[in-house]
């Protein structure tokens, strides 16, 4: 993968190749993190390309083209606010650490957790199209706190530093929410995994 | 999740699959692990999880702009490069 730098650096060449790689890499990564922030196709469509055009418009303000990815994220974050609805948005809910936890089937310490067969679940995301949607759903269904930097941390592939940039919030709250996050993630793969055939808790 | 132990580490997987907790807070999980295959399931699929996000993030697909769009975003790439040209 090409550094931040090199990205830019690859910008300013003003080369028609440079100009239809950086659009075509940031629009797919742009219309994701937009319907899986906003949850809907036409909201995350026009979020990616008006982020793309104040990319252009406004690089002059990207001081450090290190930070190059953070800074056409935050103001992919800025346009998904602008096109906060209701449904997706609230209410603003807070995830407990205890609700996360898996339950102990049966009394006692000894008691084995109640966890699905995670085995089961296929190696290569691409090749099922049935956990390629419960996967969009799952996230989906997170509140927005957490899935904001779920979205960045474990789909993006951005730092916790990055991640901390864009939502202009502490590391401390970028890895508890995080943590939150993940749990209810898995959690609600935990569910789908056995409502899915074969997926059974043994 | 009863023990003690369980419900502590439980607070610190993330920052444990993620290579971020200090070498003791590390240790101490590690060694909680080798005596409780309960916790060891429940990491594994922490684990899978995030991974899962990984593999969905790199298997977006890549969407078709509209000539128009694309055309605008041309447009808005040449005023960039040529602000940049003016500024030297």
């Amino acid at each position: 993968m090409k550094s931040d730098a090199q990205i830019a650096a690859d910008l300013f060449t003003g080369d028609e190749a440079a100009f239809t790689e950086f659009v075509k890499a940031f629009h797919a990564r742009l219309s994701q993190y937009s319907f899986l922030m906003c949850g809907q196709r036409e909201d995350a469509e026009e979020v990616a390309q008006e982020t793309l055009l104040k990319v252009f418009e406004s690089i002059d303000q990207l001081r450090d083209p290190n930070r190059l990815r953070s800074w056409v994220f935050r103001i992919a974050k800025n346009e998904c606010f602008m096109k906060r609805r209701k449904s997706i948005f609230a209410p603003k809910a807070e995830l407990s650490l205890d609700d996360l936890k898996p339950a102990r089937l049966g009394d006692g310490e000894g008691g084995r957790i109640d966890i699905a067969d995670w085995s089961s679940l296929p190696d290569d995301l691409l090749l099922d199209a049935e956990l390629r949607d419960a996967m969009a759903k799952a996230i989906q269904r997170l509140p927005e706190t957490y899935r904001s930097v779920v979205l960045l941390r474990d789909v993006e592939e951005l730092s916790t530093e990055e991640t901390a940039e864009i939502l202009e919030i502490g590391t401390d709250a970028v890895k508890t929410r995080l943590h939150r996050g993940r749990l209810a993630l898995r959690q609600h793969l935990d569910r789908y995994l056995r409502s899915r055939k074969g997926g059974q808790a043994a | 999740m009863k023990h003690d132990d369980c419900a502590h580490i439980f607070e610190l997987l993330s920052e444990y699959l993620d290579h971020e907790l200090e070498p003791a807070s590390c240790e101490q999980l590690e060694n909680h692990l080798q005596d409780c295959p309960e916790c060891v399931e429940f990491v594994q699929s922490l684990k899978r999880s995030r991974e899962l996000c990984r593999q969905f993030g790199g298997s977006r697909q890549a969407a078709q702009l509209a000539p128009e769009a694309m055309a605008a975003l041309r447009g808005a790439y040449q005023k960039m490069m040529a602000r940049r040209a003016a500024s030297r």
